[in-house]
């Protein structure tokens, strides 16, 4: 039987707000435990949350970068739940009302078709701590550091048919949340979080089979990996006489598998009702323009912005606007040398390769969009060739100074003094008796190795557009 | 001294006829030689009590002081009061100490108040007795063998028997007002988000309210004057200008509307009890009032809207009683699950234990829309009713109570008859409009409560309506046997 997969995904981005979203606790990653959580955040008796109104902002730029309804009224509920991780015994979300409504995102295929995902809603709510189980001997140590920590849940329809869809979905998600910089979008640091709900139906059905719900992926190779073990392991088991029963598992990356968590019995009756503590979030007219008064250009916006006004392939815009960075560094260099084609290929071609090579993120990089520029303005002048340029931007990497430092002191200057190249031309034709008259009897293809004997004389650096004019009018004698 | 008004202390302090430490010491005193027959209050903070009047002292001596500055008070032990024991009147929380001070604590503290001790309650304010209390039951110093209503009844028991000036309350369902009325003192419940509930072990969020219980509503005025107003730290309070209540309780209330609802008037109210509130009505129209019947025809349903709504909002509110972090914890748990039903089993009382299962029952998937979601619809046609009823009326009238005071043990047995007893306070709980319970003439001897429900923000006229009736009659004034 042909069988069609289901993935839907939910993900928690982190905000990166300057403190809490109930309190004025700070949220900064990898402090010593316990050390960032205050009375509220402990969930002590007596104490009461405030909305932090960042949060919200933050929730309704995401809203408006994919198209959706902005909730002018919605309501944070209790999610009860007992967990030692968990201070109150119930997590502050939205449940019925959520700020953010309705949305979509479009995603393009690896054969460049694009398809649009639906998103059904973002809501926001707080994070729990974190159990430590190491190191207590038997105990369970708690950091509550992390609790209260905003998060925007975004949870995406049942759109997507391959795990390559899903991760382009996710890709597209984390592109946008860094782009309106709502969220750093660090994965290590579990600023972006992943649940798949996946299914399987043979091709054709139109009803959804049993989902299983495979919780906390945390990164977009592994949320791949995951789908298609699931994937498989749904098709063996139907296939198999069995049935898939709803459930939460749990990838484990180290054994490539996922495994059962909990099943739908054991699930909890989280009993949400509105939360008594906090009013309804009212967005007016004037905090909605507030919120997306600086609203960056989006990706897609910019890819189509990038083909339209420097040319580009639809393939280099798309990797150009990767990230706002790059883009923004693309852009940079482009207007600086006037050359957008020969920025793109440098920007996706050298420098991404260096960037990779080192490991070095782009705001780090040793060549600034400014130098690049500078080199591509002295490629387009013949004062170094392309083919020595790609020393140039060695040197530049490595600390050498400007392009026009590194060809100073690397002696890079293309040769162009006419006299000097045909003295050169003069020798080498004096030289080569032989491949001269095969030349003048008729074959073209000779004129190669004239060529090359010219570069390799001049270290590289004479002019080829005149080394080829010099050479085909002193050939031709 | 005990039987002097705020106003009559604070200007004897500024005279010094007496310091704030004498008049600590002579509070301090009664409570020890008086409170084993009342067990009013948990915790007793003479130390700290006398730091603070010392502090008043010097307070008056350089001329900065308020009307409060020096006065002794005490605060309900669900106030959380940094550095002296917060129980919430539970087991649960009898090693707790909070690092902070709630907000009605901290501004009465900036005032000058000097504070006594903390006072007994039902456990986490659930009760209509004093008789849940971890601490066990209060007495009633009317008569002894009586409770004196809860769950504020430390706090009544306390202000009546002259243990301390004046003392704060909370108001869930006529936690301030009905012990108020079977102690015979003063209690006001403001309008819900007047006073910040930071610092106040919260029941049910969405009824919860500070307020004040004293021997007047003179007194009352002087501490809501500073426990009231905005709080950022409160989402839920409100940001309404405060009127000084002092200023405005000498107006005149000639041609005063009073509604008397005939749904407070009807079976289950104690016939001697009916009789004195109609001769304190009489009184008011004596004083030029006039008398409206009116009806609210949604309130025989207050009761059953209110043990949904305040056990589904209290099963989650007391989640993070969990023995985790602070609180109760049993011996030796086996694992997680151990460690949270046993802590749980052990630190809260039977009547919080019920209010949790209800609480958890009614929110549970399948049963939310048919309780939960019913009873918030009801909960709005309720306050429609007051909001009709206030565009004839200026006040609402009636008791607070159907009886007077009864025996211990009476009804622990019988939570729906004791649940009957807030009948005629939880309506103004439901809506969050503010009420007051005074005391007029008793019946055989026990104190009975007159209540009075105002519109939203309006406590400055309760306090001017209930301030007239006591300027022209005596009944605020008589103090229990044994403790004149």
């Amino acid at each position: 039987m042909q069988w069609e997969t289901v993935i839907g995904l939910e993900i928690h981005t982190q905000l990166a707000t300057q403190s809490k979203i109930f309190s004025g606790a700070p949220i900064a990653f990898g402090a010593e435990p316990n050390t960032q959580a205050c009375a509220i955040d402990l969930g002590l008796p007596g104490v009461l949350p405030v909305l932090n109104e960042q949060a919200v902002t933050f929730a309704v730029r995401f809203g408006k970068s994919i198209e959706a309804e902005i909730a002018p009224r919605s309501i944070f509920a209790r999610k009860n739940y007992f967990y030692p991780d968990l201070p109150k015994g119930y997590q502050i979300s939205q449940y019925e009302l959520p700020v953010v409504g309705k949305g979509q995102v479009e995603i393009v295929l690896d054969d460049g078709t694009v398809k649009t995902i639906g998103v059904t809603r973002a809501h926001l709510e707080e994070d729990a701590g974190k159990s430590l189980h190491e190191d207590f001997q038997g105990f369970t140590g708690i950091d509550l550091n992390r609790a209260g920590t905003p998060l925007l849940e975004i949870v995406s329809e049942p759109d997507m048919r391959s795990p390559q869809e899903a991760v382009a979905y996710a890709k597209k998600i984390h592109q946008i949340v860094r782009y309106i910089g709502i969220s750093d979008g660090n994965m290590q640091e579990g600023s972006f979080r992943m649940d798949a709900n996946v299914s399987v139906r043979p091709v054709g059905q139109e009803a959804f089979g049993t989902r299983a719900e495979i919780k906390n992926v945390n990164s977009f190779r592994f949320l791949e990996k995951a789908i298609q073990f699931e994937v498989e392991r749904q098709i063996d088991l139907i296939e198999g006489g069995g049935t898939v029963v709803q459930e939460t598992r749990l990838y484990d990356a180290d054994k490539d598998e996922t495994r059962s968590m909990r099943t739908k019995e054991e699930a909890n009756d989280y009993r949400y009702f509105p939360d008594p503590d906090l009013l309804p979030v009212e967005i007016d007219a004037d905090f909605l323009a507030r919120a997306i008064a600086d609203l960056p250009e989006l990706p897609d916006a910019k890819r189509a912005r990038f083909q339209a006004d420097y040319g580009l392939s639809e393939y280099d815009a798309g990797l150009l606007t990767a990230s706002r960075e790059l883009a923004d560094y693309f852009e940079t260099v482009a207007r600086d040398s006037g050359e957008p084609k020969l920025a793109a290929n440098w920007v996706s071609g050298e420098l991404m390769a260096a960037l990779n090579k080192t490991e070095v993120e782009l705001d780090a990089s040793p060549v600034s969009a400014s130098m690049l520029a500078g080199l591509i303005r002295r490629i387009q002048d013949g004062t170094v060739s392309g083919k020595l340029a790609k020393q140039v931007f060695e040197g530049m990497w490595n600390g050498g100074g400007d392009a026009d430092q590194v060809i100073e002191s690397q002696g890079l200057k293309q040769i162009t003094d006419t006299g000097a190249i045909e003295a050169m031309i003069d020798a080498i034709i004096a030289a080569n008796p032989a491949q001269v008259e095969q030349y003048r009897s008729g074959k073209d293809k000779i004129f190669g190795f004239f060529v090359g004997q010219t570069m390799k004389q001049s270290g590289g650096k004479a002019n080829p557009a005149q080394v080829n004019e010099i050479l085909k009018r002193k050939l031709q004698r | 001294m005990q039987n002097k008004s705020i106003a009559q202390l604070a200007a004897d302090l500024r005279l010094r006829t007496y310091s704030s430490v004498e008049l600590t010491k002579h509070y301090l005193e009664r409570i020890a030689r008086l409170d084993p027959r009342l067990n009013s209050f948990v915790t007793v903070a003479a130390d700290s009590a006398l730091v603070a009047a010392e502090r008043a002292d010097q307070m008056l001596k350089s001329g900065e002081a308020g009307p409060l500055t020096g006065i002794p008070i005490a605060h309900k032990d669900i106030f959380c009061t940094q550095g002296i024991k917060t129980s919430c009147g539970s087991r649960m929380l009898d090693n707790f100490v909070a690092p902070y001070d709630a907000t009605v604590v901290e501004k009465l503290a900036a005032a000058g108040a000097v504070v006594l001790g903390k006072t007994n309650m039902d456990e986490f304010a659930m009760g209509s007795s004093n008789e849940t209390s971890f601490y066990g039951p209060v007495k009633n110093p009317w008569d002894e063998t009586k409770v004196p209503g809860g769950s504020s009844g430390g706090s009544a028991a306390a202000v009546a028997a002259r243990l301390c000036a004046v003392a704060t309350g909370t108001d869930t369902g006529g936690s301030i007002r009905q012990p108020a009325a079977l102690c015979g003192i003063t209690g006001i419940k403001p309008t819900y988000g007047r006073c910040s509930r930071w610092g106040m072990i919260a029941f049910a969020s969405s009824l919860d309210q500070a307020g004040v219980m004293a021997r007047s509503a003179a007194d009352a005025a002087f501490l809501l004057d500073e426990m009231a107003g905005f709080d950022s730290r409160d989402s839920t309070s409100a940001n309404v200008p405060v009127p000084d209540y002092v200023d405005a309780l000498d107006d005149g209330i000639k041609g005063l509307k009073i509604g008397l609802p005939k749904e407070y008037f009807g079976d289950g109210l104690d016939s001697r009890v009916a009789a004195v509130i109609q001769d304190a009505i009489k009184e008011y129209e004596r004083l030029g009032a006039e008398i409206v019947e009116i009806s609210l025809p949604n309130s025989p349903l207050s009761v059953p809207v209110y043990y949904v709504v305040a056990p589904a909002e209290c099963s989650s509110n007391l989640a993070r009683f969990d023995g985790v972090r602070y609180g109760h914890r049993c011996e030796n748990p086996e694992d997680l699950e151990d460690l949270y039903k046993r802590s749980r089993a052990e630190g809260f009382g039977a009547e919080v234990q019920r209010r949790i299962m209800i609480g958890a029952y009614v929110l549970s998937a399948g049963y939310y829309d048919a309780y939960y979601l019913k009873a918030q619809k009801i909960r709005h046609l309720i306050a429609d009713d007051f909001k009709r009823a206030f565009e004839q009326v200026d006040v609402i009238m009636g008791p607070t109570s159907p009886t007077t005071a009864f025996p211990i043990g009476d009804k622990m047995d019988d939570p729906v008859s004791m649940y009957l007893n807030d009948i005629y306070t939880i309506a103004t709980n439901l809506a969050g409009l503010p009420g007051m319970s005074i005391p007029v003439a008793p019946v055989d001897g026990m104190p009975v409560g007159l209540q009075i429900i105002g519109n939203y923000f309006d406590e400055a006229r309760l306090l001017n309506v209930a301030h007239q009736f006591q300027h022209a009659t005596h009944w605020h004034q008589a103090a229990p046997a044994g403790f004149e």
